[in-house]
């Protein structure tokens, strides 16, 4: 058991648990407004790679985050203009987003570094942690030397911008006219059509939303996770983004709650890689790894908790009807 | 389904034609972004994957595994239902398969273990659909999340037990023993040499058959009417007496056991063991089948012929040009099913209008 360190644990929590965070509440805003939103997967993955070229060939890494801001809105719109404009099925056109991205991402990257598609690693191009004011002065006393040097301080500035976005977002959905908008549309699109608002542009403004948040998870993988780009390394990131809105019933903080479960047991299974546990033995990784999707299956089931979706989410709007 | 009045073979032939050239027309953007001849790379494509009869072999082969995912996508489709775990299905349905050849394949004859082992594959994908469908049908969980989860949950299982259980002390590669020979698929070459060294095998058969079965389930039979009927009208399908709830379970389970076989074409017809990630994508592939196919047995039976081609063609043109890796394709991919599922009535409207003008004129 010495092997397993839960105080490391949580510190890797908090720093895996953004890219969850950050895609969650993205899906949250496209969901909420009644738009099946399975593309997380390729915008998260089409914004690292966009975040690490530029953060590459600029050695900046704002520059960074803001191109895969654009990119990943510029999905959002397709994805919109197909589910809006096109009334065509948002399922279909999220798994095409998926596809199509996991693709196009490789062949970029190998026709510009012709590293088996990954990028090299990005040196300036990434973000340094910031420390907590004070927290020298107080690392030699026992937890609160650690709270602040490890779990509260030594994150790179997305981390905080990832808890940050919280509070935020359950901000804008509860307590703001926006908010209002969002969630009329998203439970009867016909009656806030019927009260004069635009569905549409609704729709619209909520996965631009989600587009920027996708953004800034992508960046966040690629920039201040592993410091490079690397093939499918969204790795199912946005499909668990998506079990963590349904753990959360498309709510924010039950979302980060249920984001923050999820982080924590993929490094738990990274630490208890070849640990030999006392009357058990080995675990194998992949057997942890499972853990998280059979709780959601758990979950969506109903046998936890109910969850409750967005009542016209998946239908497309039509206005005659 | 047709809010623009088209007739039927505009809808079925001429809307998905016209999409699969918008894909086509992106891809060869991308194709001239990347310093190569979009109409030399197609001749290229095309000739490697369909003019030569070995290129031929290599297509059929890889449309067989296509044309049972991609049933198992349109029937579920039938009933409303989107089946997204293909992938898991068809990698659990290798499992059943490897089972019962690495337990059988020295002891037995293989007039029973062959047939046992197919069995066992649809029986393993069988079950692995079921569970999403019965949580959905009994517990209202949403088959879409469900089904992914379990992939997932496949990947990481199959990890385990090909990883820990089933690779053979001292070998590198990540896969289980070779089956006994005795078990492997007869291939097509032995009746046709004229394919040459293909792996395209009698599981080929098996998915024609496969597609005439679903034809008669689907237009000839009580029960996949009542599939039909659900998929349309679920109000109308329980006032008419049809158990919902049974049907979504039953149609489940077989879009999974359609899955499941679809790894006998790969395992025992090719690869002759229970490697890791064997799928390789195929289930999601199936998806666009089954969409671009519009769930009619010819549509998909073309429409996996097509995926195929443009695997192996694909393959041979990445050879060629080493700015056209083979990921290029699963782009591409990508783009057919955006314009052919996501976006099928792109041109409905135009074409509509352009049909409406026409039939002015000559009433005139």
């Amino acid at each position: 058991m010495d092997d397993i360190q839960l105080s490391s644990i949580f510190v890797a929590m908090v720093r895996s648990a953004p890219v969850l965070i950050f895609a969650a509440l993205g899906g949250l805003f496209a969901e909420r407004s009644g738009i099946v939103d399975i593309s997380l997967e390729g915008k998260i993955l089409a914004s690292a790679f966009a975040s690490a070229c530029v953060a590459y060939a600029t050695q900046n890494p704002w520059f960074g985050v803001l191109a895969g801001i654009v990119v990943s809105c510029l999905l959002a719109l397709l994805h919109g203009f197909v589910c809006i404009q096109q009334r065509g099925n948002q399922l279909v056109s999220g798994m095409a987003i998926n596809i199509s991205v996991s693709g196009l991402t490789f062949v970029l990257a190998q026709f510009f570094f012709q590293q088996g598609g990954r990028t090299p690693p990005l040196d300036e191009g990434r973000f340094q942690a910031l420390n907590i004011p004070g927290s020298q002065a107080v690392a030699d006393v026992p937890v609160v030397g650690w709270l602040l040097r490890e779990l509260v301080g030594g994150h790179t500035i997305l981390v905080y911008l990832a808890f940050l976005a919280v509070p935020l977002v359950h901000w804008v959905v509860n307590h703001t006219r926006f908010g209002l908008r969002l969630r009329a549309v998203g439970d009867n699109p016909h009656a806030a059509d019927t009260a004069g608002i635009s569905v549409a542009s609704t729709r619209y403004l909520a996965l631009l939303a989600g587009g920027v948040l996708c953004g800034l998870s992508g960046a966040y993988l690629a920039i201040v996770q592993t410091g490079f780009f690397l093939a499918d390394m969204s790795a199912g990131n946005g499909f668990l983004a998506l079990a963590a809105l349904v753990f959360g019933s498309w709510r924010a903080v039950h979302t980060t709650l249920g984001c923050l479960m999820f982080a924590f047991f993929s490094a738990l299974q990274i630490q208890l890689e070849g640990v030999v546990l006392p009357g058990i033995g080995k675990v194998p990784g992949s057997l942890i790894q499972m853990i998280p999707y059979i709780v959601t299956v758990i979950i969506l089931a109903g046998f936890m908790a109910k969850s409750v979706a967005p009542k016209a989410i998946g239908v497309p709007f039509v206005k005659s009807r | 389904m047709n809010p623009h009045n088209l007739p039927g073979w505009a809808t079925n032939l001429l809307l998905p034609i016209l999409n699969l050239i918008s894909a086509m027309l992106v891809a060869g953007v991308v194709i001239y972004a990347l310093g190569e001849s979009p109409t030399e790379s197609l001749g290229i494509l095309v000739n490697s994957a369909f003019l030569n009869p070995e290129g031929l072999g290599y297509t059929l082969f890889y449309a067989t595994t296509f044309i049972f995912t991609g049933l198992a996508v349109a029937f579920a489709l039938h009933a409303g239902l989107f089946n997204i775990g293909g992938e898991g299905q068809m990698y659990i349905g290798g499992l059943g398969m490897a089972l019962v050849v690495l337990n059988m394949d020295a002891a037995w004859s293989p007039w029973l273990v062959i047939p046992l082992a197919i069995l066992m594959s649809t029986l393993f994908g069988a079950a692995w659909a079921f569970l999403p469908g019965y949580l959905q049908a009994k517990r209202g969980s949403h088959i879409v999340v469900t089904t992914i989860m379990f992939n997932f949950i496949a990947a990481s299982l199959m990890n385990y037990i090909i990883v820990s259980l089933l690779i053979p002390v001292g070998q590198q590669s990540t896969s289980s023993r070779q089956f006994a020979e005795a078990t492997w698929l007869p291939r097509l070459n032995e009746w046709l040499p004229v394919l040459g060294q293909t792996p395209v095998n009698i599981s080929f058969v098996l998915a024609l058959a496969a597609l005439g079965l679903y034809a008669l389930v689907m237009w000839r039979t009580s029960w996949g009417y009542g599939v039909s009927t659900v998929g349309l009208n679920p109000y109308a399908a329980h006032y008419a007496g049809i158990s919902i709830k049974g049907t979504i379970i039953g149609v489940m389970a077989v879009s999974g056991a359609l899955a499941g076989m679809a790894a006998v074409n790969s395992q025992m017809g090719s690869s002759h063991n229970l490697g890791l990630n064997f799928t390789a994508g195929a289930g999601f592939i199936g998806i666009a089948v089954a969409l671009m196919g519009r769930n009619h047995p010819i549509g998909i039976l073309l429409s996996a012929v097509l995926f195929g081609g443009l695997i192996q063609g694909g393959f041979d043109l990445s050879l060629e040009k080493s700015n056209i890796p083979p990921e290029t394709f699963v782009f591409i991919q990508g783009l057919i099913i955006l314009f052919c599922g996501a976006m099928e009535n792109l041109y409905a409207p135009a074409l509509s209008a352009l049909l409406n003008s026409y039939k002015k004129r000559s009433a005139v």
